[in-house]
């Protein structure tokens, strides 16, 4: 620790309790999936270690962090450095998602249509030879190689008309998450308001919209699965729809635990005040990142 | 040790540069690249020898005093501007030939080029000719044990026969990984990508050899892939096709006849060495955790259904793909060949393998 | 556990920790810096080893020392740990040691996330080597690990090398948010972007880069991850997918990162130039736009690794103009530091040496780089010994040389002692000569038609090699020497003033050498 005014903190063990957790996790998640077809494998044990103990260091790592926090050590330099810190880390999500995005538009608007013999590069060649049967279209329903084929166009998660709209279960998803965005902007301005009343209610209530997308996304999931044959294994459709979805749920459950968490802070704790909140701030932050992404598959992955 | 050194009297301390390579495209490709490389000596050139006068003129001892700029507009720009120029005076040509390169019509001959792990196939489209490329370098040589021939790792089993004068367009794919059809005397490299087709096209006036490579890392053989192509006159190609005609009839034919066990494991031991040993090993023990060991296999000691549903399907997910590109024979004697040895047949059920049983594989499918 | 909860409230003002847990749970940039630097230096080591074999086995035609197999995995691991072991771990060491002390800012910004950084570090790679004892052998296609080779065809060790690269990219991440935390929120007063060392500006620039590809290769993987293990088909075309997909993807973020590994090197050869010549740096806005658009123009030039893929025809065209185009921004840092040299006040010493030896090399490097971003002659050259022989030499006498020059030139900061000049200049002579040798050739071979990984070739390309693999000895063992001349200036040596050298400029010559434990706990004053 220095003198100065910038916070810099002793030594810590968390960082390398945390790095070896993300070691026995990533180790527990290989061995694991590499077992999957073997039912007498242990790795899952070190899986649920890695879990534990990572759950474990963060509680600790940030329970220090808000208890420093509260012993007033933090400059504003230091919480500057926390908002710079948090708006990066979005950015890098923001990367992370334009992978799967690019992989579904190169699909969509290059790959597929040479397998049917569009465009250039040998590609009529490619239809005839290999691939006779095989029809450009968006959904995918029959793989080139005739492999997969689910039901049917309408079946697809695509739009389905004005008519079946109110059964579509995309829409209300939308619905549910730009309606949390809202709620968690007022919680927001509630508190910069110093009502901890509606902070609290219209924080719950986020975190309430949230677990309704995930159950909705789950409903989905099983539809998909059971009555549409939508699957992991339905070809490119199949493969880029639930990448998108899953990994956009995972965000969303992410969030969701943030949000919670802070919800707890504030009704539990009595943290936050009306000037100084980053850490139910960078939660938000993220929550309304997370929805711009679901605008963004709404778009490209269900409508278009 | 010393007697192996010998070859490499054969080696070239004058293989500097690029061959010219002797087609049309191959010529001007070799043109751009000697006007790119010289391009770039003289940049270097002039770069280096400001830098060298000053490491010469400039030191501590014959300069005390530093001068003081540290900009210079004009010269900023110009430096900008400059390499700007040479760039353009680059890329035009580059561009220009590359239009060329990417002519994608029909050829009058059209070969399908299939790259596998780790062989060459070639189906002429018009002439309804198939065969596959092997590496024919002998195992000892590659390991040292005899002295290495002129052509070490760049010889053949068949070679691609072409006419002289032909366009000539190569339909280029793969079966499992990714490969890469290279003849540097064409100026040809296009990646055979599984599922996809690229095409490529050449037409050569000179007879002769040509050699190339595979060029894209397929795996544990991918420096043990060579592509060799033969150019010749017009007469001798519609010979050497009808040649292959005549081989595919007397392949068939052979098909209905009697096979002794000895005849198909003798004729087996060709084919496993050319297509299986890569993987399965000479002595059938595979390499623990990638290539099972077939001496002892249960499927190959028992499993006479399965065996043959194996290799006309392949394994889903694994390297072991499917051969039904073999011939009724050839998959016959070389099921058998495994069946037979290293102590499969004493261990297992020793039954073998003939063509019919293949052919009645094949029979419901259809 | 609440053990665990420091108190912080005791002693202030104190040096380092006693014993191990100084460097295992330090927090401070230097401590962690240093952490780097060795990590980094292991790696080199044992990814040079690696090297070792590979040049061994290509000593002469036929198979000589391992299986075609093995070879494989040894140029997989040779280019993986040389780049994310070696290469960018070396430059995060650095720029925790001088960044802080550059712009007058008493730590990283989040120096708890630093040690985060780092520590996932050496996990990682445990993992990724301990592939190698795992049934099927360590991963065997390439660092570029394109599919299916890597996805239906790999071995199952595959598995555990995607999470390690899962974790290192999150290190990489973590790492570089911190450096651009530190850099925009963190100088003191009067340091204004425009007066940043180009050491800070390079790393700032690569700090972004970092963030924007690492998440890139993270979705790459896994989708590799999904193709392999829960049947997806982003890389099948029987499922509509296509393996040319993932070379997109790769190489988004691959051709950044080779920028990530060259940009630093960058900034620190600016430093030692001026240094040397005694000479304000030529054209310091240039160099900081030249940087910029580098970084800008490499986000669209990545298909000219995928020339030969069958790219639509205006694709190639495209991708050929935009990376052509970077030639002019490097074009101008290699004007300025000549310029920089121009009527100076030169002296020799052995981080100066390296700094000119980077110069001319890596323009060599660079220029052969122009050849291979010419579509028909890259058609010629593609995945042969000549694009081995450019990527060596922008990354062995480019990136690897700058971090030895930086080590000459800031370890007597650090340590508190000069190097032994003399062995610092054989080290130089024996490195320059070694790494000519062994990549030179290399071009002559490519040329002549040898394919890259390959464990075996035909009889034309023997004597070459054979130039090759001695020179590569050659320059593996010099190594061995840097090593011994570091240990030898970390023990002892003439004490170093805190100017080090006399042309040098920047706030770390105004500390103490050693460089206190804390410098800059309170903001100093910059006119
Ligand atoms: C530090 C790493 C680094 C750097 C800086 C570069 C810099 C460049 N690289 Fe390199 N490259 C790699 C690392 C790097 N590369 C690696 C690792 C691979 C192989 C990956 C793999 O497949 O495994 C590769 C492969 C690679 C390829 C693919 C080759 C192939 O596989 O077929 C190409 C093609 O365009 C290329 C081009 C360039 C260009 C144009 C530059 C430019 O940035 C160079 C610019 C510099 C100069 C031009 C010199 C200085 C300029 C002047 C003196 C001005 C005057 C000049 C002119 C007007 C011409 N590189
Ligand atoms: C920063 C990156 C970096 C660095 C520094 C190096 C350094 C070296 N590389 Fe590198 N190389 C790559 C990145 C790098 N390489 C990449 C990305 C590839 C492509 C991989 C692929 O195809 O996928 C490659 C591929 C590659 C090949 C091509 C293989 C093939 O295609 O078949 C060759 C062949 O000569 C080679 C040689 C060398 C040599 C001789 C060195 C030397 O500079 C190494 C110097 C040696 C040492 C530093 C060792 C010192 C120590 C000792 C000798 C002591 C002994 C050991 C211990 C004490 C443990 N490398
Ligand atoms: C490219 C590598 C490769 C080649 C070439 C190859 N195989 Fe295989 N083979 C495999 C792999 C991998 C498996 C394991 C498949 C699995 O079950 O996952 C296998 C499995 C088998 C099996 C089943 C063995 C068992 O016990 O499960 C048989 C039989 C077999 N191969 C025969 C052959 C024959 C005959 C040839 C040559 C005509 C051949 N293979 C060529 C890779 C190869
Ligand atoms: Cu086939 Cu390399
Ligand atoms: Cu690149």
């Amino acid at each position: 620790m220095s003198g100065g005014s910038y916070y810099v903190p002793d030594q810590s063990r968390f960082p390398i309790f945390m790095a070896f957790s993300l070691f026995l996790l990533v180790m527990g998640a290989s061995s694991t999936i590499n077992n999957l077809d073997d039912p007498n494998s242990n790795s899952a044990y070190i899986l649920y270690l890695g879990f534990a103990s990572l759950f474990l260091t963060l509680f600790f790592w940030f329970r220090q962090v808000i208890k420093e926090h509260l012993a007033g050590l933090d400059s504003n330099q230091l919480k500057q450095s926390y908002v710079y810190g948090m708006a990066w880390f979005i950015f890098s999500e923001v990367m992370f998602f334009a992978a799967f995005f690019g992989a579904l538009f190169y699909v969509r608007t290059l790959a597929v249509p040479w397998l049917a013999g569009e465009g250039s590069k040998g590609a009529a060649i490619t239809a005839i030879e290999l691939w006779p049967a095989f029809e450009s279209t968006w959904p995918v329903i029959t793989t080139p190689d005739n492999g997969v084929e689910y039901e049917l166009a309408e079946k697809s998660m695509a739009w389905p008309g004005w008519d079946h709209a109110l059964k579509w279960l995309p829409m209300w998803n939308t619905i549910v998450l730009l309606s949390s965005s809202v709620t968690v902007h007022f919680a927001h301005l509630g508190l910069k308001s110093g009502n901890r009343k509606k902070f609290n209610v219209l924080l719950g209530v986020t975190v309430f919209l949230a677990l309704i997308f995930v159950g909705l996304q789950a409903a989905e999931y099983y539809e998909a699965y059971a009555h549409y044959g939508l699957t992991l294994n339905s070809g490119i459709y199949g493969s880029t729809f639930f990448m998108l979805t899953g990994f956009h749920g995972f965000h969303v459950m992410m969030g969701g635990i943030m949000l919670a968490i802070m919800l707890a802070r504030s009704v539990f704790a009595g943290h936050f005040e009306d000037h100084d909140h980053f850490g139910f701030e960078a939660a938000s932050w993220y929550w309304h990142f997370v929805d711009v992404v679901w605008v963004m598959l709404f778009l490209f992955v269900y409508i278009l | 040790m010393l007697t192996f050194v010998a070859p490499m009297a054969k080696a070239d301390w004058f293989a500097l540069n690029m061959t010219r390579g002797i087609t049309d495209i191959s010529n001007e490709v070799f043109e751009l690249h000697m006007l790119i490389f010289w391009i770039c000596v003289a940049i270097g050139v002039a770069v280096f020898s400001v830098m060298f006068y000053s490491i010469y003129a400039h030191t501590k001892k014959k300069n005390p005093v530093p001068a003081k700029f540290h900009e210079n507009h004009k010269l900023e720009i110009a430096w900008t501007i400059i390499p700007f120029l040479i760039l353009i005076a680059m890329a035009v040509p580059a561009s220009k030939t590359l239009v060329k390169i990417y002519d994608d019509t029909a050829g009058d001959i059209n070969i399908q080029v299939t790259g596998y792990q780790w062989k060459w196939q070639y189906q002429y489209l018009e002439d309804d000719i198939s065969f596959f490329a092997n590496l024919s370098t002998d195992l000892d040589e590659i390991y040292n044990l005899v002295p290495k021939g002129e052509n070490y790792l760049q010889e053949v089993d068949e070679m691609v026969v072409i006419p002289a004068g032909k366009k000539i367009r190569f339909l280029i794919t793969a079966n499992d990984v990714i490969h890469s059809w290279w003849l540097p005397a064409f100026a040809i490299k296009q990646d055979a990508i599984p599922g996809f087709v690229n095409t490529a096209w050449t037409i050569v006036e000179e007879p002769g050899i040509y050699r190339g490579r595979c060029t894209e890392l397929c795996g544990k053989n991918h420096g043990f892939m060579p592509i060799v192509v033969k150019v010749v006159e017009q007469d001798e190609y519609d010979e050497w096709v009808l040649n292959k005609r005549n081989e595919a009839i007397k392949l068939a034919e052979l098909t209905t006849k009697d096979w002794t066990a000895q005849e198909l494991v003798s004729r087996g031991q060709e084919i496993y060495d050319v297509n299986c040993v890569a993987c399965h090993q000479v002595s059938g023990q595979g390499i623990t955790g990638i290539f099972p060991a077939l001496a002892g296999s249960d499927i190959v000691m028992n499993d006479k259904e399965r065996n043959i549903e194996i290799l006309m399907e392949g394994v889903q997910g694994a390297a072991m793909n499917s051969f039904s590109y073999l011939s009724e024979v050839e998959l016959a004697s070389v099921i058998t060949y495994t069946r037979q040895s290293w102590g499969n047949a004493e261990k297992g059920d020793g039954e073998i393998v003939i063509p019919k049983d293949i052919v009645d594989y094949k029979e419901p499918k259809i | 556990m609440s053990a665990v909860i420091e108190n912080h409230h005791e002693d202030h003002d104190h040096g380092p920790a006693k014993g191990i847990t100084r460097w295992l749970y330090t927090t401070n940039h230097k401590d962690i810096g240093t952490l780097y630097l060795w990590f980094s230096f292991a790696m080199f080591l044992i990814g040079g080893a690696m090297a070792m074999i590979i040049r061994a086995e290509l000593f002469q035609p036929g198979m000589q020392i391992v299986e075609p197999e093995f070879y494989n995995q040894m140029i997989t691991l040779h280019g993986l740990i040389m780049i994310f072991g070696g290469v960018m771990p070396a430059f995060v060491g650095l720029a925790n040691w001088l960044v802080p002390m550059m712009i007058g800012a008493p730590d990283m910004a989040l120096p708890r996330m630093n040690n985060l950084s780092f520590w996932i570090l050496p996990f990682a790679f445990l993992i990724l080597l301990s592939s190698l004892f795992m049934e099927g052998g360590a991963p065997n296609f390439g660092w570029t690990f394109y599919a299916p080779l890597s996805t239906t065809y790999a071995p199952p060790s595959v598995t555990f090398f995607i999470f390690s690269v899962h974790i290192m990219g999150a290190s990489s991440i973590m790492g570089a948010i911190n450096v651009v935390v530190t850099i925009m929120n963190m100088r003191a007063p009067g340091v204004g972007l425009m007066k940043m060392p180009l050491f800070v500006w390079s790393w700032l620039i690569t700090a972004y880069l970092l963030i924007a590809v690492m998440p890139v290769l993270a979705g790459a993987v896994t989708m590799m991850l999904m193709d392999i293990h829960f049947g997806t088909s982003f890389f099948n075309a029987a499922g509509g997918g296509d393996p040319v997909l993932f070379q997109h993807i790769f190489w988004f973020f691959g051709h950044p990162e080779v920028y990530i590994m060259i940009l630093p090197a960058f900034g620190i050869v600016s430093h030692i130039i001026e240094t040397f010549s005694r000479k304000q740096l030529f054209g310091y806005s240039s160099m900081v736009w030249a940087m910029l658009s580098i970084a800008i123009l490499s986000f669209v030039v990545w298909a000219h690794h995928m020339f030969t893929v069958g790219l639509p025809l205006a694709a190639e065209i495209f991708f050929m103009w935009a990376t052509m185009l970077i030639a002019v921004p490097t074009g101008v840092k290699v004007f300025n530091w000549v310029a920089t040299m121009f009527r100076g006040s030169l002296t020799f010493e052995t981080p100066m040496l390296f700094a000119i030896a980077f110069v001319v090399l890596f323009t060599i490097g660079g220029l052969s780089g122009l050849m291979l971003a010419i579509v028909p002659a890259d058609f010629q050259y593609h995945d042969t010994y000549f694009v081995v022989a450019h990527f060596h030499y922008v990354l062995v006498p480019g990136a690897i040389f700058s971090i030895m020059a930086a080590v000459y030139y800031w370890i007597p900061k650090w340590s508190g002692n000069m190097y032994d000049e003399r062995l610092g200049k054989l080290h130089f002579w024996l490195s320059f000569v070694g790494v000519n040798v062994t990549f030179f050739p290399q071009h002559f071979i490519g040329l002549a038609g040898m394919p890259r990984r390959y464990p075996d070739y035909s009889l034309q390309f023997a004597d070459w090699n054979m130039v090759s693999s001695v020179g590569a000895f050659l320059f593996g063992f010099s190594q061995l020497l840097f090593l011994f001349i570091v240990l030898k200036t970390v023990m002892g040596g003439k004490k170093a003033t805190s100017q080090v050298w006399d042309g040098a400029r920047g706030l770390e010559w105004t500390v103490a050498s050693p460089a206190p434990y804390h410098t800059f706990s309170t903001p100093p004053k910059v006119d």
